[in-house]
């Protein structure tokens, strides 16, 4: 137990994995002399040796392919994909490769492969480099996906992505990398892929949060004093429905908040779901709170926009718990806030 | 490995004219302090902006320091009617090619998307995806030859972009199409953290010949050098012979970018030792020497650049910050139907604002 950052949390669950099974290896863009962009691989190098802690050439295909084929012949490789565009040159190594092997060969060569990567916006790097294109990955069969939203979560879910027997996609949150937070480290520190956590207890609505939208609810929640449980999903594919379903039929309502674009996002995923299993609890129409469907702005002010904020998920939750109306999103609003 | 051969150079770092058996180049008086002026004025937008970025003014930069003479040299080697293909470090490029230094600094505000027309100044927008630029610039001189223009293109890109798909896509399709292209490849050592010898296993013009092009290894510190192999590898794509990679061989200076501290990774004597072949200073030295330029000359230019600089200084302030509603602009040719809706409705919303009053 101890205090760490979260790209701290992240470089002692690689270590304490490396440390465990020698077929740990890890492969990146400045991943081993810098010790990450993101300071995520700090020590590694020094401990493991250029063997198992590889700066690679500048090629996403490259290394990502390699980690297939490293996979498929029984290590257990880490990739980190700087930004998660990057992930778009090599979508074909995860997507129809490795998501594929197991299905293909009918359960003989498994891919036991991560792959990190950073995502999000609050940064101001533009709409290439802000993206969280989870989207993109939960769609694809034989994948799984996980988001960790804190040092702990980043800590035990990474964990549980190396030891997990296929291909994780693990999308780490940058605006959240130098946050701080006790961190249980060890065996009771591990979490299981596929379950979410209650972030905060409450009544009144189930709110269905990932990453950087749950930190943001929580404090949302705090400073207007809403009576709300938060759900922070932590993995996307599997989700854990049993834990929303059961929340919501507590509660009645249901909110998702993303921090993707509205259209085509898996917000859209749960609501359906959970309308379906629970239609009878819901008192309320449920609804999601997102980004529009715009690129991520470049401007501050304007990326700041963008992203749900603490005061816009306010503004609709406050309105939707005393109303029980699906309230209008922030781009109805504009012109109250500035 | 193979060994390295010795990069072209028409003038050694002592500022010295020397011959080489392949290469040449005959400019005017004028045209050689122009070459030295571009330089001068890039290097304090350089300087200027990477003091902005610390005073928070700009969002971040990458420094283009020690890469003056590759960046310039290859881009004066251009026609109007060319095109380039730039990477966000190319601001010699940009500046050369005619973007004004304030839509460089409006982009590393945060403030613009883009900051120029490209097609207006026939430069491509910096691209910061590494290597995608490669494959725009071949498809775009596939275009010019279809025309039937004797025009060509120019794309820039690192050595560290030397292992990415797209940029050896590129080669393979500009060797099979005999497409009018110059691959300029601004070997300047390092790709954030990691040397080149991580980057290519053999020097990075050799590899051209496994693609089926010429490859022309360059000082890229020697403008004249630069400009005068650009030059020759431009006049053989206009001529229907296809393409060439260029390696300029020169140092990047500066850190990766304002976020980067490169005292991590690299030691400090390697950088004292490329000053000691700074692009500026041997021009300037040979200059002198030759009488092409005198300390009069000298002096102008660096008041001509301090005045820039306050310029850029007092601009950058000034710089207009987008309205609100400019995020739903230019996501499509017209917007279709839900994006309408969500603009429509904060369009109407704000309106409402301003009427009052209100902004
Ligand atoms: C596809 C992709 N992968 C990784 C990055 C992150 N990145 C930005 S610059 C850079 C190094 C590029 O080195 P080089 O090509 O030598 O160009 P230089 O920065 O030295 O000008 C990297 C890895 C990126 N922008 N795009
Ligand atoms: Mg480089």
């Amino acid at each position: 137990m101890g205090s760490m950052r979260m790209n701290q949390a992240i470089a002692t669950a690689l270590a304490e994995e490396m440390r465990e099974n020698s077929s740990v290896i890890v492969m990146g863009e400045d991943v081993a002399d810098a010790g990450g962009p993101f300071k995520t691989s700090e020590g590694l190098l020094k401990e493991f040796g250029p063997k198992r802690v590889r700066d690679t050439p500048i090629s996403e295909m490259g290394f990502t392919g390699a980690a297939v084929g490293a996979a498929a012949l029984g290590l257990r490789p880490v990739v980190e994909i700087m930004f998660v565009e990057f992930l778009g040159v090599a979508l074909d190594a995860v997507v129809t490769e490795a998501a594929k092997f197991r299905y293909l060969s009918q359960g003989q060569v498994s891919c036991p492969m991560v792959v990190r990567a950073s995502i999000g916006s609050g940064l101001g790097f533009g709409c290439q480099h802000s993206q969280t294109l989870e989207n993109w990955v939960a769609a694809t069969p034989g994948l799984k996906v996980a988001c960790p939203s804190d040092p702990q979560s980043a800590y035990g879910l990474l964990k549980a992505a190396i030891r997990d027997p296929d291909p994780v996609i693990f999308l780490e949150p940058r605006a959240l990398y130098a946050s701080r937070g006790e961190v249980v480290t060890g065996p009771d520190g591990l979490l299981e892929l596929g379950r979410a956590r209650i972030a905060r207890e409450g009544t009144k609505a189930t709110v269905v949060t990932l990453g950087r939208t749950t930190s943001l609810t929580r404090a949302a929640a705090q400073q207007a004093n809403l009576d709300i449980e938060i759900i922070d999903l932590l993995s996307l594919v599997p989700w854990d429905v049993k834990t929303v379903c059961a929340s919501v039929k507590r509660t009645g309502r249901l909110v998702v908040i993303e921090e993707a674009p509205h259209s085509g996002g898996w917000g859209s995923e749960i609501i359906s779901t959970i309308t379906a299993q629970a239609f009878a609890s819901l008192d309320a129409a449920p609804f999601r709170i997102t980004a529009p469907d715009v690129p991520v702005p470049y401007q501050r002010d304007l990326e700041a926009l963008y992203l749900p904020s603490e005061s816009e998920i306010v503004r609709q939750l406050e309105s939707y718990l005393v109303t029980g109306v699906v309230p209008q999103p922030w781009w109805t609003q504009e012109g109250i806030a500035r | 490995m193979t060994a390295e051969t010795d990069p072209v150079q028409l003038l050694t770092p002592e500022g010295q004219r020397v011959a080489h058996p392949d290469y040449d180049i005959d400019l005017s008086p004028g045209e050689m302090r122009d070459l030295y002026r571009r330089m001068v004025m890039l290097r304090r937008l350089d300087v200027e902006a990477t003091a902005l970025q610390r005073q928070g003014e700009l969002g971040i930069w990458a420094s283009c320091l020690g890469q003056e003479a590759a960046q310039v040299g290859s881009a004066a080697a251009l026609r109007p009617s060319d095109f380039a293909f730039p990477t966000y470090r190319d601001h010699g490029v940009a500046l050369t090619r005619g973007v004004q230094p304030l839509q460089i600094l409006e982009l590393y505000r945060g403030l613009t998307n883009g900051g120029w027309d490209p097609l207006e100044k026939r430069c491509g927008l910096y691209t910061i995806v590494i290597g995608n630029q490669v494959l725009h610039g071949v498809g775009y001189a596939m275009g010019q030859s279809l025309d039937g223009t004797d025009d060509a293109t120019i794309t820039y890109f690192g050595d560290g972009a030397t292992a990415q798909g797209d940029v050896n896509e590129g080669f393979v399709f500009a060797s099979v199409f005999t497409a009018p292209v110059v691959f300029f490849c601004q070997n300047n050592q390092w790709a954030i953290s990691q040397p080149r010898e991580r980057q290519s296993a053999v020097p990075i013009h050799q590899r051209a010949t496994g693609f089926g092009f010429p490859g022309a290894f360059v000082d890229g510190n020697d403008v004249l050098a630069v400009m005068a192999v650009t030059r020759a590898a431009l006049e053989r794509a206009r001529s229907g012979n296809g393409a060439t990679l260029i390696e300029a061989y020169t140092y990047r200076m500066g850190a990766h970018t304002t976020s980067d501290d490169p005292t991590r990774y690299r030691m400090g004597d390697e950088v004292e030792r490329w000053r000691l072949r700074d692009p500026i200073e041997r021009l300037k030295v040979y200059l002198a020497r030759e009488g092409i330029a005198d300390r009069t000359y000298f002096d102008t230019i660096d008041r001509e650049a301090d005045d820039m600089a306050v310029t850029l200084r007092e601009g950058v302030r000034r710089l207009p910050v987008p309205e609100a509603v400019s995020i739903f602009d230019h996501v499509y040719a017209e917007e279709h139907s839900l994006l309408h809706a969500q603009r429509a409705e904060f369009e109407e919303y704000h309106a409402g604002f301003v009427d009052q009053g209100v902004r």
